[in-house]
């Protein structure tokens, strides 16, 4: 969708809105007058498109639903593309708050992108909703303009351990996710809270993003009785293929984007029993995931996944933080108070509410690839098996003790013999 | 003054005013992108235009220069330092790469220097206690020269004009040098330059070293506006991106890496916010450019000019005539 055009009938519609809220509110109206203007970093170009696109899906549900309005006043939605690298980000960034002036930053999606922009956000005050995971932005080095409903990298992947653990009976279990940051975070996560339940890792193996076959690595898999993989983007399709084809028959678990509710539609039997977690479920019977992928599906015909629901409750936040500020967004500070303060009860992914590091508190869902139960048209259905509620990105460590060992990386934890 | 001059000098005071005609810091920011893409892409100009050598790896050497600098810089030692081992540091990089493309020319110096850039993201992205990894290292001050602060749009800006001016005369004393014009004799003719006593390959090493201080200088402006740097500044896409500027524009001219630079940025930056399939646009603009001024824009508006000129010419012989005699 072109910018250009939604913008002008978004100014047209928001001038008609301002006449007929000044007609009749007469004297309180100069504040409200000036449209709450929204800004979103996604990238609509390259490998991570279809997620980006996702998003900005999600965003433009919410508003349509609330008739382009949040905390009592009009607003002016900008999307820009960031192409997905970071100096896109940072002009991006600058657009928006320099240029567009707006008043809050939804997104950006990668973590190299939220690292790129993280000093700038700082200096200009910009209260920045983010999806990326870089878990330290919540952690070790906190950012306090930035507020994330979505999950560190490790969030889901942590109870997916314990899971791993204590009900699917893993012993032994190699881990397998591309070689960055993010897939470093969720295996970190997943091996700190499987082995403090008693497994084992007995390898982690990190093929580069973009490789045309996963054979070589999925060769070295062996010795276990499970695999946890992390893939992010389409690569989950590709491995779960080649994983199948090579004749392996361990449980597979993962992550909240290693079976996304979004590649549904493009898994075929090789998915069935992928054993997922992840902070949003498209199965979640509650009323307001029902109302959310009902209008999704309406105004786009996609099936959501994590992406649009992330961005979807992101607009819950901003309007609930807008309310609470009584529609005053002018004064960073107070607006940015207001927004960590926010707890909902009726966001897709469930209850919501935020650490005092700025990061999510709410439910991780353990879900398994079936046939039972598939709805709107699709084959596979993610049947949530079993629910975490208030589940924080410390996972049940004390906080102290848990950011008193360093970020999760490539070697840490380090492997150990067990 | 030659009206070659006199353009140059306008072209100049534009570029002075250029921040008080647009006001607006979101543009400014987009003009000093520009500039800085431009001097990369003129650095890659040297190579492409003048030594006939298409390198693939230019944003390897950039890449170093910004990666030198942050690194410095969190070290806790000042800017000069910074900037000072990033120049040294990049030419060191580059003569190792030189040595080793030089070996080579035609399509083997590409895929040679695809390599090496390549391997030089690989050490970006997987050197993690160095590079920081994929998270990427942020650089949190921008210089002070002579107690000007560069923080402000404006501020960088101005700097970012100079050093571009600067690198615009070097490239041009150093094309017209005696070494210049050597190096477009190897280009032409690599064989008689050898037969007549030139040393071609101490010619080409020569202007790759230059081409890799200009990928240095761009690549420290880079990492000062961007305050940040990660590995995708470096992959193979950013190094395709300034060979595109340099053919879009032109190779083997002075001002046709500055179009081709203002042409990728604007595109990328600017055009962006209204179309989506700002990567499809640009890629019709290119083949446009092939189809029509497989040249480049510089020289090819050079010769719709000079094609039109003559035209007019045939139909109005006195008039064009006279104005001709009135030329100085």
């Amino acid at each position: 969708m072109s910018r250009k055009v939604s913008r002008r009938t978004l100014l047209a519609g928001t001038a008609v809105g301002a006449a007929a809220a000044m007609a009749r509110f007469p004297a309180p109206a100069i504040a409200q007058a000036a449209p709450f203007k929204l800004g979103l970093l996604t990238v609509k170009t390259g490998p991570l498109a279809q997620g980006g696109i996702q998003m900005e899906q999600g965003v433009l549900t919410y508003l349509k639903e609330k008739n382009y309005t949040m905390g009592g006043r009009k607003v002016d939605f900008i999307s820009a593309d960031t192409g997905g690298n970071p100096a896109g980000a940072k002009t991006k960034a600058q657009e928006l708050v320099e240029r567009d002036k707006v008043d809050v930053i939804l997104g950006p999606l990668a973590a190299f992108e939220l690292y790129a922009i993280n000093e700038y956000v700082q200096q200009q005050k910009m209260p920045t909703l983010s999806l990326a995971a870089a878990d330290n932005l919540t952690q070790r080095t906190p950012n306090p303009y930035l507020l994330r409903a979505s999950a560190t990298s490790s969030q889901a992947m942590q109870p997916m351990g314990h899971y791993a653990a204590t009900e699917l009976k893993l012993k032994r279990v190699v881990c397998i996710v591309e070689d960055f940051a993010f897939g470093y975070e969720q295996m970190g996560g997943f091996q700190a809270a499987f082995q403090k339940d008693g497994g084992c890792v007995v390898n982690k193996l990190w093929p580069p993003i973009v490789t045309p076959d996963y054979t070589p690595y999925i060769a070295q898999i062996s010795g276990c009785d499970g695999v946890c993989q992390g893939f992010a983007g389409s690569n989950p399709l590709r491995f779960m293929k080649q994983y199948a084809s090579a004749g392996l028959k361990y449980p597979v678990v993962t992550g909240e984007t290693g079976a996304d509710d979004a590649l549904l539609k493009s898994f075929g039997d090789e998915a069935l029993g992928l054993v997922s977690a992840c902070p949003y479920t498209l199965d979640n019977p509650i009323e307001p995931n029902q109302r959310f992928v009902s209008e999704i599906m309406k105004n786009y015909s996609v099936i959501p996944g994590f992406y649009a629901a992330g961005l979807y409750v992101n607009c819950q936040v901003v309007d609930a933080g807008l309310t609470k500020a009584g529609g005053d967004a002018s004064d960073k500070e107070k607006f940015m108070a207001a927004l960590k303060s926010v707890s909902l009860t009726d966001t897709p992914r469930g209850p919501i509410k935020f650490d005092h590091l700025n990061n999510v508190i709410g439910n991780i869902y353990i879900r398994r690839i079936g046939t039972e139960g598939a709805k709107y048209g699709l084959k596979l259905w993610n049947k949530t098996i079993h629910t975490y509620t208030n589940v924080s990105q410390f996972w049940t460590w004390p906080e102290k003790e848990f950011l008193a060992h360093p970020v999760y990386s490539r070697n840490y934890p380090p492997l150990t013999k067990c | 003054m030659t009206p070659r001059r006199a353009a140059i000098v306008a072209g100049i005071i534009v570029l002075i005013a250029l921040p008080f005609a647009i006001g607006e810091d979101y543009y400014i920011n987009i003009a000093s992108q520009i500039l800085l893409y431009a001097i990369f892409a003129l650095g890659i100009d040297v190579l492409i235009g003048y030594a006939g050598l298409v390198s693939l790896g230019h944003a390897g050497l950039f890449g170093i220069a910004a990666y030198i600098i942050a690194n410095v810089l969190a070290a806790g030692y000042g800017h000069t330092v910074a900037i000072v081992a990033a120049l040294i540091g990049t030419l060191i990089a580059t003569a190792g790469f030189a040595a080793v493309a030089l070996r080579s020319a035609g399509i083997t110096f590409i895929m040679i220097t695809l390599a090496l850039g390549e391997i030089i993201w690989g050490l970006a992205y997987r050197w993690i206690s160095v590079t920081n990894g994929d998270n990427g290292i942020s650089v949190t001050t921008r210089p002070m020269p002579f107690g000007l602060s560069l923080a402000s749009p404006r501020g960088f800006y101005d700097a970012t004009l100079i050093i571009f001016l600067l690198a615009m005369v070097a490239v041009a004393i150093f094309v017209h040098s005696p070494l210049g014009v050597a190096l477009a004799g190897t280009r032409d003719q690599p064989r008689r330059m050898n037969a007549l006593g030139y040393h071609v390959w101490m010619i080409r090493f020569l202007a790759f070293l230059f081409s890799g201080f200009l990928s240095a200088v761009s690549g420290i402006l880079f990492v000062y506006y961007n305050e940040f740097i990660s590995p995708q500044a470096l992959a193979l896409p950013a190094s395709a991106a300034g060979v595109l500027m340099v053919i879009a524009g032109g190779a083997g001219t002075l001002l046709g890496p500055v179009v081709g630079s203002a042409l990728v940025v604007i595109v990328q930056n600017v055009v962006s916010a209204y179309i989506t399939r700002w990567n499809l646009m640009l890629g019709a603009i290119f083949v446009a450019i092939v189809i029509f001024m497989p040249e480049g824009l510089v020289p090819g508006v050079r010769r719709l000019v000079q094609a039109t000129r003559r035209a007019a010419a045939r139909r109005w012989p006195r008039a064009m005539a006279s104005r001709l005699r009135s030329k100085p």
